[in-house]
């Protein structure tokens, strides 16, 4: 029997897994990684939004964007992809066995990155194993890898991120989402990616959950009830909906096995079963490291860093690093981790609920309740003012760590400051051209520009979109809220596409002057 | 060590639920009530269980079930989820041809 | 019945593979070369992958990612294969599973 043996072997080719092995091979090192699936990037090419964060975290770039950098920098440092190869067993010894096509072949590393990532929870109700109930991580590997829809009519479970984002990713696929179901009290992802969702016109129930599904062979309907103090389903609320497909988006665990097999030592925490690890992500086994989710599950954007962390730390333990050097690099690193665990949805508030903002404003209870800003809350926030001609109205109302919008207007018509969750500010001296650079660099777009009065009675707002057919000058229809329902008529005024804009289109709608702060979607009119 | 008898006092007997129909283990076909009833005949970690009805022992090794067993199981033991005692970990970690595994280690060359 | 994308906003045009023809139950279908089989019997509205031993029941795409196991099929004699992320071949023989077999009346 032959052993390969290489200075580092990273299992898993996500976001955490690459960077690592990029950043081990700049310091020389000769990294392998493995991956059991086809493609390398972990979920990164499912991720067609613009990610948060700031410039050194990528942002405003979208995730499959941010995916092929990291391909292209694995090229160019000389990391070798392995893929189609399943890790099937790792050993203390710092020896893999790995699937590769028939036949089991066995590696060993003088250091092991396990970054293997997570899987999607599941819950149970009468009838989740018919087919045509999948979870959102099938829904996006459906519509954006393989290019087909993940079903016509769609109930989402899950508020958080995942189930967000991959409403809306629904439908630009071009699929309905006739709902969107939490069992907890309040939206758990960030309000503006719940806010995107909402004006497009889904419905949250929130206290709710799935009762059955329904079906023969295949799923036909749903009904779901409201989950009442001692969570039991309140007789009386069921509500049913005829949908082909029902979305599960309710979290994700580690995928750490590897690691306790190995012998490493664990620790099971609400987030799930993890490697006791330091900052850096040694184990307590020398030269077995873990990095991103497997490790505790965050973002994309965290697990990069982290990879990076564990990369320097390896190439340090290899002796391919003074400790000096890579303390500094670390600094760097920690630093720019440290700036994405801030806000309202850093670790230590996950489950709680903040009832003001960090400058002290009370939150949007009717945003955590139904996916939207109600009307006598929105003028309460820094980013929403009134001047005469065209200025941007920021409808961003929670800390969360991303400031693009900042360096995106070139006339410093808006302000973060130094700290990257405060909200944005409009800065009332600086003239705004109505470029629509901030509308385009807004993550959660929740920026639209908004001129009261362009003409006597009627005034205009120019909102991100990101659908198709793209509408045309001239089109007629319907404005919609931000809860989604109608509230005037409007016309297509002008619609630019640009490059820099990256695939978000800026819609200028023609509204009623007293609709200007109403209407924050638009429909066309079908015949 | 964890006394059985004394800890099977203090649970109850086994007292059947409206949902215990519900298919937990998807590859093992395990329902919840299968799970709840193992847990009183005495198994209080996830080994014996899954040595018993074979939950998480499938094509799928767990993946989808081994969070929803846990909390089943905890459920039933008044305790929280972290407390069960997890199951050994061990290769192959994805399912596998058998004929593939068996020649692990022989010569190929 | 699941509708190929045609045009995505932000991925654009969908590449359109070569075109192979497999057998589903006997049946003469289309898909596109490579992409995973469980892709084109969706194309071709076919939900129900495979029925369970014990129970007998119907069973399709979960995970979309191979973890799952629920969407395997019997693929040109095999049975488990994992449709999700097995690449469609032109030629295959696709085949539901019943239990552990293709035969319906094992059960």
């Amino acid at each position: 029997m032959k052993i390969e043996r290489y200075d580092l072997i990273v299992i898993g080719a996500g976001p955490a897994g690459l960077s690592a092995a990029i950043e081990a091979a700049k310091q020389g090192m000769k990294p392998i990684v493995f991956d059991e699936n086809a493609k390398p990037g972990g979920q990164l090419f499912k991720q067609i939004h613009k990610f948060f964060g700031s410039k050194e975290h990528k942002a405003k770039i979208r995730g499959f964007r941010i995916g092929e950098e990291l391909l292209q920098e694995a090229e160019q440092y000389g990391v070798k992809v392995v893929l189609n190869a399943t890790v099937i067993g790792l050993y203390p010894e710092k020896e893999i066995t790995v699937k590769i096509g028939e036949e089991v072949k066995h590696y060993k590393g003088d250091s092991i990155l396990v970054a293997t990532g997570a899987s999607e929870n599941m819950v149970t109700f009468k009838g989740w194993t018919l087919p045509g109930v999948i979870g959102a991580g099938a829904a996006q590997t459906m519509m954006n890898l393989h290019h087909i829809k993940a079903g016509d009519r769609v109930l989402m479970l899950g508020s958080g991120n995942v189930g967000l984002v991959v409403s809306f990713q629904l439908m630009q696929a071009g699929c309905e989402v006739v709902a969107l179901v939490d069992a907890a009290p309040r939206v758990g992802g960030y309000g503006v990616h719940a806010a995107k969702v909402a004006r497009l016109g889904v419905p949250f129930y929130l206290s709710h959950t799935i009762v059955e599904a329904e079906g023969e062979d295949h799923v036909t309907g749903v009904t779901i009830g409201e989950v009442g103090p001692d969570w039991n389903i309140i007789p009386g609320s069921e509500k049913h909906f005829d949908v082909d497909t029902i979305c599960l988006a309710v979290g994700l665990s580690p995928m750490s096995q590897l690691l306790k097999q190995a012998g490493v030592e664990m620790k099971d925490t609400p987030g799930g079963y993890v490697p006791v690890c330091d900052d850096f992500g040694a184990t307590s086994v020398p030269g077995i490291f873990a990095a991103g989710d497997v490790s505790g599950i965050e973002e994309a954007s965290s697990a990069m860093i982290e990879g990076r962390l564990a990369g320097a730390r390896i190439a340090e333990y290899m002796g391919y690093m003074t400790e000096e050097k890579r303390l500094l690099r670390a600094e760097e690193l920690e630093a720019a981790l440290s700036s994405l665990r801030q806000g309202m949805f850093a670790p230590e508030n996950r489950g709680k609920l903040v009832e003001k903002t960090e400058e002290g404003i009370p939150v949007s209870m009717n945003l955590l309740q139904k996916g939207y800003i109600a009307e006598d809350e929105i003028e309460r926030y820094p980013g929403v003012t009134h001047t005469v001609g065209v200025h941007p109205v920021m409808e961003c109302t929670q800390n969360i760590p991303c400031n693009p919008c900042q360096d995106a207007c070139s006339k410093g018509c808006i302000s973060i400051g130094e700290n990257i969750t405060s909200l944005p500010v409009v800065v009332a001296e600086a003239k705004c051209v109505g470029c629509g650079m901030c509308v385009a660099s807004c993550s959660g777009q929740a920026i639209f520009l908004v001129d009261e009065e362009s003409e006597p009675g009627y005034g205009t707002v120019t909102l991100p979109y990101e659908f198709l057919p793209l509408p045309k000058e001239g089109d007629k229809g319907v404005a919609l809220g931000r809860d989604g329902q109608p509230v005037c008529e409007a016309e297509v005024v002008g619609v630019r596409s640009a490059k820099a804009f990256d695939h978000t289109n800026l819609l200028t709608i023609k509204v009623p002057s007293d609709m200007t702060m109403k209407a924050r979607f638009f429909k066309r009119e079908t015949a | 060590m964890l006394d059985v008898q004394e800890k099977l006092k203090e649970i109850g007997p086994y007292v059947p639920g409206a949902d215990d129909d519900m298919l937990i283990c998807r590859c093992e076909e395990v329902t919840k009530g299968e799970i709840r009833q193992a847990v009183h005949a005495g198994m209080f970690t996830i080994e014996e269980i899954r040595r018993y009805l074979r939950t998480g022992m499938g094509l799928c090794q767990g993946q989808t079930c081994g969070k929803l067993v846990k909390g089943i199981v905890a459920k039933e033991l008044g305790v929280r989820p972290n407390e069960v005692e997890p199951a050994v970990s061990r290769a192959p970690m994805r399912p596998i041809e058998m004929r593939i595994l068996a020649e692990d280690g022989g010569e190929r060359e | 019945m699941a509708d190929r994308i045609k045009e995505h906003p932000i991925l654009g045009e969908s590449p359109e593979g070569r075109v192979v023809t497999f057998t589903y139950d006997g049946k003469t279908l289309e898909g596109y070369e490579g992409e995973p089989i469980a892709v084109a019997l969706r194309t071709a509205g076919v939900m129900t992958h495979r029925y369970t031993a014990k129970k007998h029941e119907p069973r399709g795409v979960f995970c979309a990612i191979g973890r799952c196991t629920d969407c395997v099929m019997v693929v040109d004699g095999k049975p488990n294969v994992r449709t999700c992320i097995t690449p469609l071949r032109e030629g295959m023989c696709v085949e539901t599973q019943y239990g552990a077999t293709a035969k319906e009346e094992t059960l």
